[in-house]
């Protein structure tokens, strides 16, 4: 299919038709408003279901009943509006009701503002609402990657039976990219446990509620299951020029591109600086960096939030490297120029180590 | 269960279900239900048919909160020739 | 009763088929609820199971179940079941109906879910009209977490948390959910029932029946409110936990229909058939079919102008295109409209391309900017830090960008007279007031258009046919595609007049 320049709100919205998806229930919020309403332009024209819900608390409970009933279904919110749905993900989680969930994240806390940030990493990653469970997490970081996460996004909540969420950020939202869909739509067929109205499904029950003290342990053991194989089988990673890196560039989502950029100009100056960029959140992709250790000396963390990547990639390190961290907030951007200007200094510093050990070594 | 003075209702009460609550003595407008004097299983004095006078209204299967505790039974009346055919076949009730 | 007659018995009332045989909610006691004795919850499941059989519809039932005493619906009714977060049902029966518009949806609710914590969902539900049937069974109280006061709570009602009783002075008033949501358009039947003596038994199972009916006709909204006894919480013997229902709670919450729109109500069309499969891409607006320029760069090169605008170093090759532009201006000066032209060029051209707006509210008022990049290799970031061309549309942009502009670079801005202390060696300048020449093209609305023709002959790197490609499928309306048009040729014309050196 012909490439389209598209902003990844509106490529979500028309990712997730492709991929089945026949059910947006949504609520307005900058900078994730577009998506909602290009799903109220597309969805019933395509044979779904579009409300604008009477709050994100109610969008999320919708969800679930469209979930209930074996449709894909979707919403997509920012910083606040995720905070109202953590109730209702926390019972989809249980239920085990898929779902997807675009949060296009805007600064915090409160009502903080409606610039690009990133601080609903921890409010999404690590599970926000109540009780034992995982949501899994997919960080696009151009239009296209708007696009195939989201298509994804479904294929992986089907598969688990569980929430998943895009994690973008207002600038990836709102940018305009060319992005190329798959020529044939998808329709999703309706999941066996599903609660329909028919003989078939009479004796199903959607439910989170187990009130023995070992049911809801069994339940929540079989949930922890799922959450192992997912860890096992679909953590991602974009490699960018880390074969040879020295320093390590981590960041995801718009920063993604950032230290692309940073990489390009570094590598240009001859710094053996490499980026490693998660596109799963949850799972983490502790094994790619694992894999670095070799001949990474130093990893980089760029994030627009308090070091709640940070927090991760220090977990997946577990102190083998040491760990830096650079960081903009409440809507400003990591500049290309700063972080280039920070990775010069430090392998400058790297440089300037190991020529003293060498120093050192050759005096014994 | 031939109910001997061919009332025209009948009145089954599942004591393992039956709470006790009294409900249903409260609703019986003939007054035929009354509580037991004995215990059931679970502790409850139950309701019991004092055995003759339901009407077969079935306003006291309403007033009862459990969905099975109580069964009411309505007269039905055949001809001698339709029970000559069908007696057999409906002896079980 | 003659000789010639047989008496035999038929079952009049019995357990309903919508209930399962057994309730396997526990090791023991399967054949009973959890309800408390002389509780009123399982005297409306039975009204509620036994109108499910007469209507024939226990295969198409869908029971949502609330949080509160009757949490375990689902072990009760033979039905589809889905269990519901405190105060969701209405949410989640919304989605299951508009998504399943064949079955028949109840959401099955109490007081504190229904009237407290669920109040936006029941009434946004019933304003909607959703095709539901709601049962709201009212107790006063919230029972199940030990009796705590509830909006529904009466005047002086004593509750854990009132336990001096409810004063309107310090917990309101008792609140009349039904009264309510009776005030809404939508709504097709409304009625508030009792369990209070037989009569009202016998209208509160009428009651329920019509409001599933009228979903089975396809009506709409309608909601039964049950006054239902609790005797454990209101520490009261069943019987008189009956009587306080009619003696008592009826007084706040006086009984009868409070909206029947039934007879005037039409059925629900039938949903439209779904499109195809096939069918969905062109919904969606996607276009099957190639660019104009796809494989080969046909992107001219034009030698001079376009090597100043590279990133020096190693980034940018030679021959290569790499664009940085950063475009600024008020809200409706067409800023994000030229990047978005500029952009969709450069795609119709084989290029690869981004935009990236500043958006939210500056961009209704205030000031509103644009990235813009146009590169032969892949774009690593879409942000523009240091452009190659800067448009500023007024003074203020000027200045709040002019200093990031790449040495080498250009600036073209909308003013007679450019700034003298903006003014810098290693920047060319392209100053004109494009909106006065806008005017005299036809309209000022324009000046952003003479700024692209500008903006095109500096670059040097798009095809015409691109260009008005991307005009056209930007500007829908034909009259401002050819005022356009003559804008971006009057823009090329006055900078090749300025520069005509550089063509030399
Ligand atoms: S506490 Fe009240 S509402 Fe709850 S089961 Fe017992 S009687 Fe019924
Ligand atoms: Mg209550």
């Amino acid at each position: 299919m012909r490439k389209q320049l598209m902003k990844g709100n509106e490529a979500i919205v028309k990712s997730a038709i492709l991929a089945g998806c026949r059910a947006f229930y949504g609520y307005p919020i900058t900078p994730a408003s577009e998506i909602t309403e290009t799903a109220a332009l597309y969805m019933p024209k395509c044979g779904g279901v579009f409300v604008q819900a009477e709050s994100e608390v109610a969008a999320i409970n919708m969800l679930y009943g469209a979930s209930a009933a074996g449709v894909r279904a979707m919403t997509a919110s920012s910083g606040p509006g995720i905070s109202l749905m953590q109730e209702g993900i926390s019972y989809m989680a249980g239920a085990e009701l898929p779902c997807v969930i675009a949060d296009v994240m805007r600064g915090g806390p409160g009502l903080g503002n409606i610039n690009s940030e990133q601080g609903d990493y921890n409010q999404v990653v690590k599970g926000g609402g109540h009780g034992n469970y995982h949501t899994l997490v997919l960080a696009p970081h151009s239009v296209q990657e708007m696009a195939d996460l989201t298509a994804l996004a479904f294929e992986l909540a089907d598969r688990y039976r569980n929430p998943v969420f895009v994690l973008a950020d207002g600038f990836v939202g709102q940018m305009m990219e060319p992005v190329e869909f798959p020529e044939q739509a998808v329709a999703a067929p309706t999941p066996h446990w599903a609660v329909t109205g028919t003989a078939e499904t009479r004796s199903n029950v959607i439910n989170s509620l187990h009130m023995g003290a070992d049911e809801l342990e069994t339940h929540v053991l079989e949930l922890e299951k799922k959450y192992r194989l997912a860890e096992q089988r679909e953590a991602r990673a974009e490699d960018w020029f880390t074969d040879d890196a020295e320093i390590v560039l981590v960041g995801y989502g718009i920063v993604g591109r950032i230290l692309k950029a940073v990489t390009a100009e570094a590598r240009a100056a001859g710094i053996k600086v490499g980026l490693l960029r998660p596109i799963t959140l949850y799972p983490f992709p502790v094994e790619r960096f694992r894999r670095l250790l070799p001949r990474a000396k130093l990893f980089v963390v760029v994030e627009m939030s308090n070091g709640q990547l940070l927090d991760d990639v220090r977990l997946a390190l577990n102190g083998a490297r040491p760990v830096e961290f650079l960081s903009r907030m409440g809507g400003n951007v990591p500049s290309h120029e700063d972080v280039y200007r920070f990775v010069r200094e430090r392998a400058h510093a790297l440089k300037t180590a190991a020529g003293a050990e060498e120093e050192r070594l050759a005096h014994v | 269960m031939e109910a001997k003075k061919q009332d025209r209702g009948l009145l089954r009460i599942d004591r393992d279900e039956c709470k006790g609550c009294g409900l249903c003595i409260e609703a019986c407008p003939p007054k035929v239900i009354a509580l037991s004097e004995e215990l059931n299983h679970y502790g409850y004095r139950t309701a019991v048919y004092a055995g003759s006078g339901c009407t077969g209204c079935g306003i006291c299967f309403m007033a009862c909160p459990e969905p099975g505790a109580i069964t009411v039974l309505r007269a039905v009346v055949h001809s001698a020739a339709r029970t000559a055919l069908e007696g057999s076949a409906c002896a079980s009730n | 009763m003659s000789s010639d007659t047989a008496v035999e018995y038929e079952v009049a009332q019995g357990r309903s088929k919508s209930f399962y045989p057994r309730f396997e909610r526990k090791d023991e006691l399967q054949h009973q609820t959890h309800y408390c004795p002389g509780c009123g919850h399982g005297v409306v499941h039975k009204m509620l199971a036994r109108a499910i059989d007469e209507l024939g519809i226990q295969d198409r039932t869908i029971l949502v179940g609330p949080v509160g005493c009757s949490v375990f619906t689902y072990y009760y009714f033979d039905l589809g079941n889905v269990q519901a977060a405190h105060g969701r049902a209405p949410a989640v029966s919304t989605a299951l109906k508009r998504s399943r518009p064949e079955s028949i949806v109840i959401s099955y609710q109490g007081d504190g879910d229904l009237s407290a914590i669920g109040a936006a969902e029941i009434l946004h539900a019933a304003n909607r009209g959703e095709n539901i049937t709601v049962i709201f069974v009212n107790n006063a109280i919230y029972s199940m977490t030990g009796g705590q006061a509830a909006p529904t709570t009466l005047l002086g009602q004593k509750s854990t948390t009132t336990p001096e009783g409810r004063s309107a002075l310090g917990e309101g008033y008792p609140l009349h959910e039904s009264e309510l949501l009776a005030t809404l358009e939508a709504p097709v039947y409304i009625e508030r029932v009792g369990l209070g003596d037989n009569k009202q038994i016998a209208q509160a199972a009428r009651a329920i029946r019509r409001a599933v009916e009228n979903q089975v006709r396809g009506l709409g909204f309608s909601l039964v409110e049950v006054l239902s006894p609790c005797p454990t919480i209101w520490k009261m013997q069943p019987v008189e936990a009956q009587h306080w229902v009619r003696d008592v709670m009826e007084k706040t919450f006086p009984l009868g229909v409070l909206r029947d729109r039934t007879r005037e109500a039409q059925p629900r069309p039938a949903p439209a058939t779904p499109p195809a499969l096939e069918e969905i891409p062109r919904l969606l607006g996607l276009e099957h079919g190639e660019r104009l320029v796809k494989d080969e760069r046909q992107v001219l090169n034009l030698a001079g102008n376009g090597s100043a605008l590279k990133r020096t170093g190693e980034r940018a090759r030679a021959a290569e295109v790499d664009l940085e532009v950063r475009i600024a201006g008020f809200g409706g000066q067409g800023v994000l409209l030229l990047g978005e032209v500029l952009a969709e060029a450069g795609l119709e051209s084989g290029l690869e391309v981004s935009w990236l707006p500043s958006y939210g509210p500056e961009m209704r008022s205030g000031t509103s900017n644009c990235h813009v990049r146009l590169a032969s290799q892949s774009i690593d970031s879409p942000l523009v830090s240091a452009p190659g061309i800067l448009v500023a549309m007024n003074e203020p942009s000027l200045r709040k960008f002019d200093r990031t502009v790449r040495p080498g670079g250009w600036v073209i801005y909308n003013g007679e007279e450019f700034p003298a202390d903006c003014v810098r060696p290693d920047v060319r300048v392209v100053a004109l007031p494009f909106t006065k020449i806008a005017h005299e093209l036809g309209d000022a609305r324009a000046s952003n258009m003479i700024m692209l023709g500008v903006l095109l002959e500096i670059a040097g790197v798009l095809p015409d046919a691109s260009v008005a490609a991307a005009l056209r499928r930007l500007v829908r309306n034909p009259r401002w595609v050819e005022l356009d048009e003559r804008a971006m040729a009057g823009g090329r014309a006055r900078y090749r007049e300025m520069f005509a050196e550089v063509h030399a």
